[in-house]
């Protein structure tokens, strides 16, 4: 498992520091816009009605399974069980949210670029770490704007799985384009791109929010410019990590193994 | 210049199936972080979730 072994190392390693470069990075992007909303949807929540209807998530998807709302109101986070209290507890959390999905991210992309012969030099890292931006944020992003809390959205599971669909059929998509070279083939990339998006994300019935449009709109520009550079430094990371572990191709000892 | 290096330490077969375990762990740290319906876990990952676009609510 010695192989193994180094693969997760280069994972932790590269998104430590990935992970860490975003939470600095959202200390000042989206974290502040995140507050923002809650304030809207606080005030939202404290009128009787909101209040009522914004329980819970099963009220909301029973209501979307009856067809009659498929709009999942907002929710409110006091109600729901155990939660980080605001201030240094939810931002802890927040911070090994980070470096956790980091590292997991971190995993994806070493064993991507392995299976495709590893990355030569951090150069081509920030083009595996392009290729993951497009896979797991713009291409779910273009179907299911980055929201805010308080902002109106289909069921969850539906979302979700049009998400992960959308990711999947994306990292399809770009291995048949880029690592494959056969046109007929890259056209085929091209269709299997498209797919989701013609078939289309799961969107509520009733798009009103409290939120400001200008709020949403920055928090988009943020969290898409966040995930930029994120992936940028998981893919130089990994890869500058990953020269110290490589040896040549040619090497008399592995050629026998 | 561009000369190909490889990580040592196994057979290419069992490379690729050492290579396998890996994107399906990290793809499983993504999605327990990520997209766990478990309430504690959503409100400790709230603000990552809606940071990277992952679907919150």
């Amino acid at each position: 498992m010695n192989y193994f072994r180094n693969v997760v190392f280069i994972a932790a390693i590269a998104g430590l520091v990935a992970g860490l470069a975003m939470t600095v990075m959202q200390a000042f992007t989206t974290d502040p816009l995140i507050l923002q909303a809650e304030v809207y949807e606080n005030a939202e929540a404290a009128a009787p009605a909101a209040a009522e209807a914004a329980h819970d998530h099963d009220q909301a998807a029973m209501s979307t399974a009856e067809g009659e709302q498929a709009a999942a109101p907002a929710h409110e986070h006091d109600d729901e069980g155990w939660s980080p209290a605001d201030g240094f507890e939810r931002n802890a959390y927040n911070v090994l949210a980070n470096l956790v999905g980091a590292i997991g991210f971190g995993l994806v992309l070493v064993a991507a670029s392995e299976l495709a012969g590893g990355m030569g030099d951090w150069r081509q890292g920030v083009f595996w770490g392009l290729a993951g931006f497009t896979v797991f944020t713009l291409a779910p992003s273009l179907g299911l704007n980055p929201e805010l809390p308080a902002m109106p959205a289909a069921d969850l599971l539906s979302r979700q799985i049009w998400w992960i669909g959308t990711a999947a059929a994306t990292a399809v998509a770009l291995y048949l384009l880029f690592l494959r070279r056969s046109p007929a083939l890259a056209a085929l990339g091209i269709a299997i791109l498209v797919v989701p998006h013609i078939i289309g994300a799961p969107q509520p019935a009733d798009h009103s929010t409290p939120i400001p449009e200008n709020l949403h709109h920055s928090f988009i520009v943020a969290s898409t410019l966040t995930n930029l550079v994120f992936w940028v430094v998981l893919g130089a990371a990994v890869a500058t990590v990953r020269a110290r572990f490589a040896e040549p191709a040619g090497d008399a000892r592995r050629s026998f193994a | 210049m561009n000369t190909t290096t490889i990580l040592g330490g196994a057979s290419a077969q069992s490379r690729t199936m050492q290579l396998a375990m890996a994107m399906l762990l990290g793809l499983f740290v993504v999605g327990f972080v990520g997209f766990s319906h478990m309430e504690a876990v959503h409100n400790a990952g709230h603000d990552y979730r809606h940071s990277m676009n992952f679907p919150c609510h």
